[in-house]
């Protein structure tokens, strides 16, 4: 049956405050989850005051400088920090998005910040995504073809074919979509998902791919698809404003149209 | 997955594969959620247009050719749109194997069963049975 409390040692406790320095003007309290694989311990919440004054526009640049100058244990994924390489996903003020670009004027009041939805958790706001990534290798997302590639040339394709993939070829895969799916909180182990289906979608939508049917016929499943109830969640949450539940219904329709 | 766990990440996320069926399942729960939009509409105005009729008024009504086939399609399109709607709901939320199918086998025949009850029940006061 599906869960409707939180597991005994899942239940969050109030951490440690770190309080703001004397004087500042603009103070921001940050409150974010912690959770120690090592210390047996049930994840608290702690709270941090920074001076806005003193501390880059972004959330990821308040966590970097929590980091830095408060409390060096803080653990979470960054790298780019422009949006593209999809790490920093992570649930801000409620809504899944990547904290580099979040603007902390966006939030009202304190900034909470935890890890994504409905995940493993390895340590604080690093979540396990072993299984999700496991669900992208499994559609096989990489052009599959039949026919040679002309052999002084890449595959062509028309201006019009490549712009089918707009609005899919810029997703990054920080799954903040996914894990923002109730289907996929409940269906995990089986349902794919937004991020995977819209990847999926993808290559079924690439021209020069000529296994779109062996696509179709793998994803034709009650769970692995069709655990999408059009709850739209992914849409509203794509940090990158891309449309999955769009690319899950084109793909319903191609199987309609294929029958 | 308690036995899984020395599998490898994408041979659990492969499991049983796909089951190549859904399709079917999907297209007939839209085709009975439109078939229903007339025919639910054509019922409420049709009851709220007989509220207060005497039991005969209202047995000759559902004895009347299209009232009967429209009866009939009502209960059809109604109890398929439940099996599959009630299977969903099932196989999101019950996660224990032989619960989820012992459930969506109760569904499908307590509304097969259910349908042909309301059929039965519109052809014998169409066909003028008496008992």
């Amino acid at each position: 049956m599906a869960e409707f409390t939180l597991p005994r040692n899942s239940k969050i406790g109030t951490g440690k405050t770190f309080a703001g320095p004397l004087g500042s003007t603009r103070l921001r309290e940050f409150k974010i989850y912690r959770w120690n694989p090592d210390d047996g311990k049930n994840p608290v919440v702690d709270t941090f005051e920074l001076d806005l004054n003193d501390c880059g526009p972004m959330v990821l640049d308040a966590m970097i400088k929590i980091k830095n100058e408060i409390d060096t244990t803080l653990t979470f994924r960054r790298s780019c920090r422009e949006g593209i390489c999809g790490s920093c996903a992570m649930n801000i003020d409620g809504t899944n998005t990547l904290a580099c670009l979040k603007a902390i004027e966006d939030i009202e009041g304190a900034v909470r910040i935890y890890p994504l939805p409905h995940m493993p958790v390895i340590k604080d706001l690093v979540p396990d995504l072993t299984h999700v990534i496991a669900q992208y290798q499994s559609i096989r997302p990489w052009l599959q073809t039949a026919s040679p590639p002309p052999p002084d040339r890449e595959r062509p394709q028309s201006i019009e074919e490549r712009e089918k993939l707009d609005g899919l070829w810029e997703c990054i895969l920080c799954f903040c979509c996914t894990t923002s799916c109730p289907s996929y909180w409940w269906n995990s182990e089986r349902y794919l998902g937004p991020a995977v289906l819209l990847q999926a979608y993808r290559w079924i939508a690439d021209s020069r791919d000529e296994k779109t049917g062996e696509r179709l016929d793998e994803l034709e499943d009650p769970f692995r698809l069709y655990r999408c109830h059009t709850i739209m969640n992914c849409t509203r949450t794509c940090p990158k404003n891309l449309n999955p539940a769009k690319a899950i219904a084109e793909i319903k329709k191609l199987m309609v149209l294929r029958r | 997955m308690m036995a899984s766990r020395m599998r490898s990440p994408l041979g659990r996320a492969i499991g049983l594969g796909s089951a190549k069926e859904g399709v079917d399942h999907w297209w007939a729960q839209r085709i009975t959620a439109i078939a229903l939009v007339p025919l639910s509409l054509w019922f409420v105005a049709s009851v709220i247009g007989l509220a207060g009729a005497d039991i005969e008024t209202v047995q000759n009504w559902v004895g009347l050719p299209l009232p009967a086939i429209l009866l009939v399609l009502l209960i059809i399109a109604t109890f398929y749109h439940a099996a599959l709607g009630l299977q969903v709901v099932i196989e999101d939320y019950i996660h224990t194997e032989l619960a989820r199918l012992g459930l969506v086998v109760a569904v499908r025949l307590l509304s097969f069963g259910f349908a042909v009850a309301g059929i039965f029940a519109v052809l014998s006061i169409a066909l003028g049975s008496t008992s």
